[in-house]
């Protein structure tokens, strides 16, 4: 394929698809299709054709990705095929609407199902999900209607791969995992390591329990995440890449392999990819349910056919990674930047953001908020304006108490933070991690140390086993947590609590062991009263945990435990 | 004829000491008589640092970093005995007491055991952590030898040595986390497994969950010193 | 090294397709993993069987095949109840209430989490995120993803269940 032969077939597919009136795109992601909306489209696409001999019009169904406020769902955008911008987003969608919907076609919109979500959209800057909800995941043709692979033909037609690497080191991006290491100096020095063979690996295995930015992105976009493995492949000299896909993600799976099918069919993977002597090809493996192949070394164990555990680094993947090849290892999100970055440059990406926390960021908004779905906001927009203004803040009208980031990797951050801008450096100042991106906000019925124990107890039950301090530090820490809970702890326990934490932060062989502490650390900082509650008084202020919560006069008589 | 080494030279605990590249912080450290304790490691068998007794510092770095692995470089600053370092050896020896059932009295490697020796160099006193106490099984299907998993420290020196040493790769981990547990062949009694009944496993196991039937105590020295001998006769060949 | 690989442990087709998927990585160790999944799908669960003739054909050792698939969750060494109710146990769903929805399905089928009705009917599993956040919390009603569920939805499609025994 020439960069000719694909600006046709981009041609082509907006000429398919201005050839139509109007369109109706109906979300099918997972949390729409919990909803049916597979059905509900199938009702608009009989109702369409049926009303079309009357009306004259030609409206064009498709099922696409993600539309991001996943609780309204079912979710449809219709309007004129031309003009994309201008769509009416219609929310709650159910078959009995379906009549109305089409009616309205060219004419006043339907104003009970309209979602006014003005505010919801403000801010935010749509990179990685550009193309969520605009196009048919399972066509490539309307990927490359969108500007799809012209970034992989530029790079390797007009691009070494040298000039690849300085592009994304220019750019700012930096690993959308949870480390945030710079891309561009991972991606040099696997390009600088020595061997015949080297491989890139996109960590699909998204583990961090209430983020799912890569779901999305899987399901929504795959080409996207395709062309970006394949530029990487390019720049550091890589012929072979792996997908390593949670098995939890069936649609996500059932969408990649036909996505890689349909771009080897185009001749956009395989052997002498646009013209060049570039070959890259990429397989996918099924993650089989352990967080901690998140871990780089752990999922390259896993991808060799072991158990996921790690081991010390260095050597570094980039050095010896798979088979003891260097291979690149990066998640789906960092991936899914990369075309945009190239194709419109490193000035355009390294003008969003911080100063040291380029472009945007993906984050799933759940728990106790009013619009819970993906947002992807640019880098330095303080949590304050994504919770309370993106968001819609806390329903019910209860209290914010905190905002939960970075997974069982990360922290609470409480109140008095939420006007930090978002960045790598402002989330680990407040004790906890950007993490792939999950934002779970708490609100007055949540205990802080019942949650601090929810996440030791995952922390537990999904280390390796491999090192002492991890396997037995965190089983232990997670009796402590019950121990207070309870009611039934001494201060000696909590400051066994805190050493246990300091322990095994520090001596712990990879990344779970040594932040699984951080959700103890970040509600000791910031709601140690929670704590001392539980011990001194066997009092749970939310109300959650066993030991029970007591009326405020009782309270204010000092009680000491025995 | 031998090639010309790449000497490093580097300073551990104050001592100006060189040693060659590829070689690891401990055997060089070892070498010229500094102690760092270990558990999981066994000259003459593959690195895995898992029990993160040989921690040590190195200069420029907040992270801690285990010798048993860690290539000397030239330069290099290392600290292998502070108070934190102690302090964390000491905890990472309860959570293993705690972990299952340590009671040294009544334990078959009594006075040969390599955690306790550990954790009396380590000046270990007392557990702070309360005892975990899984009640695990004891697989005495064996002719010739005992598994008591309830001293077991996850170690794997048995695994690494039957894979590597004798070939057979009769033992593994099986489940994870606090859950894992050594198993012969498909989780089977280790009488009814494919084991050799080399023993090599029961002469390199650092605690008393492998040991010989009907000794005890005093009768039952380990002899773990004939791996690197061994490699070195094969490597010989 | 070029050991007979094992026959096939029954004339159940389903070792065919188990087969199938060791042929299309040319039997090499690394498809262990990939291996055990089609055994999962094919059979509903990994028995001592399964994994002996896995281990053999890909010249793996069998306590290495049984550590692997002891390790991860996806595998189950036990086989399902007729109908599987998956409550997800992720942040987002903990916080809107999974333990809730948890702990009134254990007091309904009388069963901890990861175990089966003893007449073999109901399983209840946990999963550990399925990705579907922003309608926490959720569910699998088999394989069906039920979202924003109040308890009392969970236990009507229960007792639909229970009742079809």
């Amino acid at each position: 394929m020439t960069s000719e032969e694909l600006l046709q077939i981009a041609e082509e597919a907006n000429a398919d698809r201005e050839a139509s009136d109007f369109e109706v795109n109906v979300c099918v992601a997972l949390g729409c299709l919990s909803q049916h909306s597979d059905k509900l489209k199938d009702t608009l696409t009989a109702e369409a054709a049926a009303a079309s001999p009357r009306t004259g019009k030609r409206c064009h169904v498709r099922g696409t990705g993600c539309m991001g406020l996943c609780a309204a769902g079912p979710l449809v955008r219709v309007g004129s095929a031309a003009d994309a911008g201008a769509q009416t987003l219609y929310a709650g969608v159910r078959e009995g609407d379906v009549k109305a919907l089409i009616e309205s076609l060219g004419g006043k919109p339907v104003e009970r199902l309209t979602a006014h979500l003005d505010q919801y959209f403000r801010g935010q800057i749509p990179i990685v999900l550009e193309n969520s909800g605009y196009i048919d995941p399972e066509k490539i043709d309307e990927y490359i209607g969108r500007d799809g692979y012209q970034a992989l033909i530029k790079a390797l037609t007009e691009m070494s791969p040298q000039t690849v690497i300085e592009q994304i080191s220019k750019s700012g991006l930096r690993g959308r995992g949870g480390g945030g290491y710079p891309t561009g100096l991972k991606w040099s020095t696997v390009a600088k390591a020595v061997g015949a063979q080297k491989y890139v690996i996109c960590n699909a295995d998204e583990g961090d329990p209430g983020a799912f930015m890569d779901r999305s992105v899987l399901e929504s976009d795959p080409q996207r995440v395709i062309e970006g493995m394949a530029i990487a492949g390019y720049a550091v000299g890589a012929s072979k890449g792996y997908i390593y896909v949670r098995a939890e993600y069936p649609l996500a799976v059932t969408r990649m392999t036909s996505s890689l099918r349909d771009a080897r069919r185009r001749g956009l993977l395989g052997n002498n990819i646009c013209g060049t002597t570039f070959a890259f090809d990429i397989e996918i493996r099924l993650g089989a349910g352990a967080f901690v192949c998140g871990e780089e070394t752990a999922l390259i164990a896993s991808i060799e056919g072991l158990r996921g555990q790690p081991r010390p680094r260095p050597p570094y993947p980039a050095v010896s990674g798979l088979w003891g090849s260097p291979t690149l290892i990066n998640n789906v999100e960092t991936f899914a930047n990369v075309a945009p970055i190239i194709r419109k440059g490193a000035e355009w990406y390294a003008s969003i953001g911080t100063e040291k926390s380029k472009g945007t960021k993906v984050f799933a908004l759940t728990g106790k908020i009013t619009n819970t779905g993906l947002v992807e906001i640019p880098m330095g927009m303080p949590l304050r304006e994504i919770i309370f203004g993106i968001g819609g803040g806390v329903p019910n009208g209860r209290k914010f108490k905190a905002v939960q980031t970075g997974g069982p990797s990360g922290g609470c951050i409480p109140e008095e933070h939420l006007d930090l801008p978002i960045s790598y450096e402002a989330l680990i100042d407040v004790g906890s991690m950007m993490g792939s991106g999950g934002m779970i906000v708490m609100d007055d019925t949540s205990c802080m140390v019942n949650v601090a124990r929810f996440f030791m107890e995952f922390c537990m039950t999904e280390s390796c086993g491999k090192c002492i301090p991890c396997r037995a530090g965190t089983a232990q820490m997670y009796q402590l947590l019950t121990k207070i809970c309870d009611g039934k702890a001494s201060h000696a326990d909590l400051d066994l609590l805190i050493d246990l934490c300091d322990v095994v932060k520090n001596t712990s062989l990879c990344g779970l062991g040594m932040t699984a502490p951080n959700p103890v650390l970040s509600t000791l900082r910031y709601f140690k009263h929670e704590y001392m509650e539980h011990i001194d008084h066997q009092h749970c202020r939310a109300g959650v945990c066993a030991c029970g919560s007591k009326p405020l006069s009782e309270l204010s008589q000092a009680e000491v435990p025995a | 004829m031998s090639a010309p080494v790449d000497v490093k030279t580097l300073v551990i605990d104050g001592v100006n000491v060189s040693g060659s590249a590829g070689q690891t912080v401990l055997e060089v450290a070892r070498e010229n008589n500094i102690s760092i304790p270990t558990l999981c490691h066994l000259d003459g068998l593959s690195e895995v640092g898992a029990c993160r007794m040989c921690l040590v510092e190195v200069k420029n770095s907040p992270k801690l970093f285990p010798s048993c692995v860690l290539k000397v470089e030239e330069g290099m600053e290392v600290t292998t005995a502070s108070d934190r370092l102690k302090h964390y050896r000491q905890t990472i020896l309860e959570l293993f007491f705690a972990e299952r059932n340590h009671i040294c009295s009544v334990c078959v490697a009594n006075g040969h055991c390599e955690l306790q020796s550990t954790a009396q160099s380590q000046g270990l006193t007392h557990v702070r952590l309360p005892y975990r106490n899984p009640k695990l099984d004891v697989d005495a299907s064996h002719e010739r030898f005992v598994l008591d998993h309830n001293r077991c420290i996850l170690c794997t020196r048995c695994v690494r040595v039957c894979a590597e040493i004798e070939g057979a790769h009769v033992w593994d981990i099986m489940g994870r986390g606090i859950d894992s547990m050594l198993i012969a062949d498909l989780h089977q009694p280790w009488g009814e497994s494919s084991c050799t009944r080399c023993g090599k496993c029961v002469q390199v196991c650092p605690t008393g969950a492998l040991s010989e039937k009907s000794k005890f105590g005093a009768e039952h020295p380990k002899h773990p010193e004939f791996l690197p001998y061994l490699n070195m006769m094969r490597e010989g060949q | 090294m070029n050991l007979a690989p094992p026959p096939l442990p029954s004339d159940d087709k389903r070792w065919k397709i188990v087969n199938g998927t060791m042929r299309r990585h040319g039997f090499a160790r690394h498809a262990l993993i990939e291996t055990l999944h089609t055994v999962q799908s094919s059979f509903g669960f990994l028995d001592d069987v399964a994994i002996r003739f896995v281990a053999q054909s890909l010249h793996v050792p069998l306590s290495q095949a049984f550590g692997v698939a002891t390790f991860y969750n996806h595998f189950s060494l036990k086989p399902a109840g007729k109908h599987t109710c998956t409550i997800c146990l992720g942040t987002a769903c903990y916080i809107k209430g999974a333990d809730r929805l948890m702990a009134e399905a254990e007091k309904r089928l009388k069963i901890k989490a990861g175990h089966t009705t003893p007449d073999g009917n109901i399983s209840l599993m946990t999963a550990r995120c399925v990705g579907a956040c922003g309608r926490a919390p959720v569910i699998l009603e088999d394989s069906e993803l039920l979202g924003l569920v109040e308890p009392g939805v969970m236990l009507e499609q229960l007792e639909r269940w229970a009742a079809h025994d």
